[in-house]
């Protein structure tokens, strides 16, 4: 055990997948990088910001590789390289090339096993970077989730911290079906305590930060950090929050969300991706629809506006949901007085 | 009157800690509090302590508001006699906030890193602390069933003042190799002697708790050179019975939700397992090979649910001095076999306690253990 | 090939005004003042320079995530555009865009791009227009050799012959598509490309201002006349990494060095106008004086902009909603 960067857990998940199953393979643009440049130096990069770093030196040109800049045709062969006996991981760099791509992921893996009628294994990971807060701008912020939660087929994955990204990447590499992992791009040097080994965190099974009685708080990614320092500023003016971080959005642990809002009758979901049909929208529908009876106040959803991500700091700052966004949103529901009560 | 002031600290419980949550005051600001009288409860990774008070006195401040996260050493409140002036407490509190950081930087260096040491090609992880020099013997600790290394953390350090002592991971447990082997004391304790030699401590007091304490009698017999004494904690292998319903839920249940009623089992202050325990021990279940391991143990150990081994002839026929520690409301080894043990052993049965006594009654143990290392060095 | 004097002394402030803009960003983006990322021209301003001097502002063109230089050698203002690169309300974006989405539709500058090979299509687009508003301009995508390898600009290719368009494809070739070799990504050649899809071939050295010029201007002139698509090879060098902070470990120690000194386009271009007596030192030093301060009062003027207004938020997602 020790202290690892979220960057560094994802590597290691990575190294250490590789090491159990020679069939695990890595492909993307850049995730070495250095092939044929004029310095003879490979490795050159291992990833754009370095998340990939001396993989290729310890597991090869064979099973580490750069591709051309080519989403379409490396993801989609991927897709069938993984129908068809390895394990491939492809690094999609920033979720937002998806647009380059999309069709051999939503109409081809997603749809092989159902389709082939249960006949094909998909066992493909897309890693890609999410989010805004960087000022990347508007083609390279994006907070894509939802459109791979859409798409029956598609495991969706969204980790909010070193620990969870290591266990859930090495369950994600040894799942049978296609798996989006999407790494927020703001995360890569936070760190904590992450152990050594290979360990596997499941699916579907959402991990509670925080535990209280008067408000249920979901939320997804790095968006979690940001309820966790909520909840901790709210439980001193004595309102006590529960944290749900659901680690997966596909799939989701409808039942966890469910009891929790049974027990605190509040909801306020955190979701970082456009506002419209996102997963706010769609946790809050499953309240709405499962748990109607034990809401004491309306659901509240902190979420950017309908807008692309704009670039300039401040209106960035502005666009983001934050702790204090959290908080006034947390407040709001509690205030909330059902007419009859007034 | 004393013109003392006496500052609370963030305290430290095990060597790992680096930092501590301040969960709830007990004595609120102008109560009396007398030395050893619990001043507030800490919440660190592993468990919720009681945090006894220094002295005895009036506690003047509260520095911290509960629920705040502090390294070790941070300021918490101030204890003086009601005497002091107002003023005094405050510029003992400013000049004490002032000189914090350095003093901070002083004990994070201190700490001992847990280090890997490879035994019979199993990495094994040790925490080595304390004095190696000096004429008292070190002591090794061994930790039971699904529990590490720091099911210690309230013990190693404070036995650590005038001697070594050495805690560590048994193999298929915490971040040891996740390899059982077959799953018996007997051949835990052949790897233990081996890790003696790879760790040149050539004759230890060893401390064991329950499977560690049946391993500890394993080592006792097969090496009894290396063995100065023998501190048994609700050892197994002294009586048939075993609770299953823990064995197998702590192996099975992988949810926060289900394994807590299963780790309550363990101690009588059912308030003691906090969630972030039950979340470190999640953790460690997730690890790769984990469960198998402890179900390679659990059958070797307990086939048919019942102990398949009895080392009460080992017991008898080792000649060092013996002293065995047992909770009166252990819920997983009954604490029966305490009443009929040997006329040599030093038996104490602890009142509302469970299976985990050196958590549960930390003083009490490490003040048996202390005065029963010094007699038998 | 005879050029107007005038286009010359444009040309050469264009091409520096891109080499000063670029590498005054070098410097202030490792002050960290602006935010984001950066991908720089130097050393391949003859190329965007040579191909836009053949254009006029009725002509499209589209641009790629390095697109600072294309945007100034299709006459886009060093003021809007550093105001943009440090997100100000005065940006030519209004500060929401940045660096890799400098646009200006009204001078045919249809944007830079985040997106490599988000460009070729949209040239086909921009194309299909001149053609069927029959206004007579032309429209060329500017993309990388990393960005010939996508779908996009090979199903672009197709089209463009399919639809018989003036779409011009200029493949801007420096060797790297971020930090992989085209030696390696880049299976055949673009010639064979260019012929497979039925378009004529053209190329030239991207380090010498007339010879793209002049090989664009011909197959801009072809595509003007209604005589369809082409392709222009152009053969550069990128000077600074596939994004500032690169430390271009896959180049060969010396590699940029010689460029810098064998290949410059503005020492080239100076030397052979002025050889030649097309244009004197004097007029260059000028136009070298006047463009340093040009980008100095641009960084001045951007650091004391305003930030956009919170308002501007949720300006301009739709016309209408």
């Amino acid at each position: 055990m020790s202290k690892k960067s979220f960057r560094q857990a994802i590597n290691e998940a990575l190294r250490l997948e590789m090491r159990r199953d020679p069939r695990v393979i890595l492909m993307g643009e850049d995730v070495a990088g250095g092939r044929g440049g004029t310095s003879g130096v490979t490795d050159a990069w291992g990833g754009v910001l370095g998340v990939t770093k001396g993989l290729q030196t310890e597991f090869g040109e064979d099973r580490v590789f750069d591709t051309p800049i080519s989403e379409a045709s490396y993801i989609g062969a991927a897709a069938g390289a993984a129908a068809t006996g390895l394990r491939p991981v492809a690094e999609l760099m920033f979720v937002d090339f998806v647009g380059c791509c999309l069709d051999q992921i939503m109409n081809q893996a997603a749809k092989f096993r159902y389709m082939f009628g249960g006949k094909a294994r998909t066992p493909l990971v897309i890693r890609a970077m999410y989010g805004a807060g960087f000022n990347a701008a508007a083609q390279h912020s994006q907070a894509l989730y939802p459109l791979f939660t859409h798409i029956p087929g598609l495991k969706v994955v969204i980790p909010s911290s070193p620990y969870e990204a290591k266990g859930l990447l090495i369950e994600a590499i040894r799942d049978d079906d296609p798996v989006i992992f999407l790494e927020n791009k703001v995360m890569y040097d936070d760190e904590e305590d992450v152990p050594d080994g290979s360990y596997t965190i499941p699916f579907g099974e959402a991990n509670l930060t925080r535990e209280g009685d008067d408000v249920t708080i979901v939320a997804f990614g790095r968006m979690v950090n940001f309820a966790n320092e909520a909840a901790d500023r709210l439980e001193k003016s004595g309102i006590s929050c529960t944290v749900i971080d659901p680690r997966t959005t596909s799939p989701l642990d409808t039942g966890t969300i469910l009891d929790c809002v049974a027990d605190t009758g509040r909801l306020v979901i955190v979701d970082e991706s456009s506002p419209r049909c996102n997963l706010a929208t769609d946790v809050a529908a499953l309240v709405a629809e499962e748990a109607f009876d034990a809401l004491k106040a309306p659901i509240r959803r902190v979420v950017p506006p309908h807008t692309p991500v704009p670039f300039s700091s401040t209106l960035e700052a502005l666009y983001m949901p934050n702790a204090d966004k959290i908080e006034a949103a947390v407040k709001s529901v509690m205030s909330y007085r059902m007419k009859e009560e007034v | 009157m004393s013109g003392a002031i006496t500052p609370v600290t963030m305290p430290k419980f095990g060597l790992a800690m680096t930092e501590g949550k301040l969960a709830d005051w007990l004595i609120q600001v102008g109560e009396t509090v007398s030395a050893g009288q619990e001043l507030a409860d800490i919440e660190t990774s592993k468990i919720t302590n009681g945090y006894e008070s220094p002295v005895s006195g009036v506690l003047r401040r509260q520095v911290v508001a509960a629920g705040e996260t502090l390294p070790v050493g941070a300021l918490l409140g101030v204890v003086a006699d009601a005497s002091v002036a107002d003023d005094a407490i405050d510029a003992f509190i400013a000049e004490f906030q002032a000189n914090n950081a350095s003093a901070d930087t002083e004990a994070s260096a201190a700490d001992a890193e847990p280090s890997t040491v490879s035994v019979d090609g199993l990495d094994i992880r040790v925490k080595d602390v304390g004095a190696a020099e000096g004429s008292q013997l070190p002591v090794l600790l061994i930790h039971g069933f699904g529990g590490d290394l720091t099911s210690w953390m309230l013990n190693q350090s404070a036995l650590s003042h005038d001697r070594r002592v050495i805690a560590f991971d048994l193999p298929g447990h915490g971040e040891s190799s996740k390899s059982a082997g077959e799953g018996k004391p007997s051949s835990f304790a052949g790897t233990v002697a081996k890790l003696l030699e790879t760790l040149d401590a050539d004759k230890v007091h060893v401390i064991g708790h329950s499977l560690g304490g049946a391993i500890s009698l394993e080592l006792a017999r097969l090496a009894p050179e290396k063995v100065a004494s023998l501190s048994l904690i609700a050892p197994a292998g002294l009586g048939p019975d075993v609770n299953m319903t823990f064995i197998n839920g702590f192996i099975s249940e992988d949810r926060r939700k289900t394994l807590e009623p299963i780790l309550q089992l363990l101690v009588h202050d059912k308030s003691l397992i906090s969630r972030r325990m039950i979340e470190n021990i999640i953790r460690f279940k997730r690890l790769d090979g984990a469960t198998g391991a402890l179900r390679t143990i659990a059958d070797a150990c307990f086939p048919d649910g019942k102990q398949a081994d009895n080392l009460r002839a080992t017991l008898e026929n080792y000649p060092g001095p013996v002293q065995v520690i047992w909770g009166e409301n252990d819920e997983i080894l009954s604490s029966a076999p305490a009443q009929s043990l040997p006329d040599k052993v030093a038996v104490s049965v602890l009142s509302e306690t469970g299976h985990m006594p050196q958590m549960e009654k930390v003083s009490d143990v490490n003040k048996a253990i202390s005065a029963f290392l010094e007699k038998n060095d | 090939m005879q050029i107007a004097r005038d286009i010359l002394l444009r040309s050469y402030r264009s091409m520096r005004t891109i080499r000063d803009f670029e590498e005054r960003l070098h410097v202030e983006f490792a002050t960290g003042e602006i935010p984001g990322f950066v991908h720089l021209y130097c050393g391949e301003e003859a190329s965007g320079v040579g191909v836009c001097a053949n254009l006029t502002d009725t002509d499209t063109i589209a641009s790629t995530h390095r697109g600072h230089g294309h945007c100034i050698a299709k006459g886009v203002g060093v003021d809007g555009m550093m105001a943009e690169i440090y997100g100000r309300s005065t940006g030519v974006c209004r500060g929401k865009g940045g660096s890799m989405h400098i646009a200006d539709l009204s001078l045919g500058m249809l944007g830079a791009n985040g997106i490599v090979g988000g460009g070729p299509p949209l040239i086909c687009g921009a194309a299909l227009s001149h053609k069927l508003l029959k206004d007579g301009g032309v429209a060329v995508a500017f993309y990388g050799d990393g960005a010939s390898n996508e779908g996009s600009t090979l199903e672009s290719l197709n089209l463009a012959t399919v639809w018989q368009l003036p779409a011009i494809f200029v493949v801007e070739d420096n060797g790297y598509g971020e930090a992989t070799g085209a030696s390696y990504a880049v299976a055949g050649t673009q010639k064979a490309r260019a012929e497979g899809f039925g378009m004529p071939y053209y190329e030239c050295d991207g380090t010498d201002f007339f010879a793209v010029y002049e090989t664009a201007g011909e197959a801009i002139k072809r595509a003007r006349a209604g005589e369809g698509p082409a392709m222009v090879h152009v053969h550069l060098s990128r000077w600074y990494g596939h994004f500032e902070g690169d430390s271009m470990s896959y180049r060969i120690d010396g590699e940029v060095a010689r460029e810098r000194a064998e290949r410059d386009c503005l020492v080239n271009f100076r030397r052979r106008t002025t050889e030649a007596g097309l244009l004197d030192a004097a007029a260059l030093d000028e136009i070298d004086a006047a463009v340093k301060a040009e980008v100095e009062q641009s960084v001045v003027s951007a650091k004391a902009a305003p930030t956009p207004e919170d308002a501007d938020l949720l300006k301009d997602v739709y016309v209408a909603y």
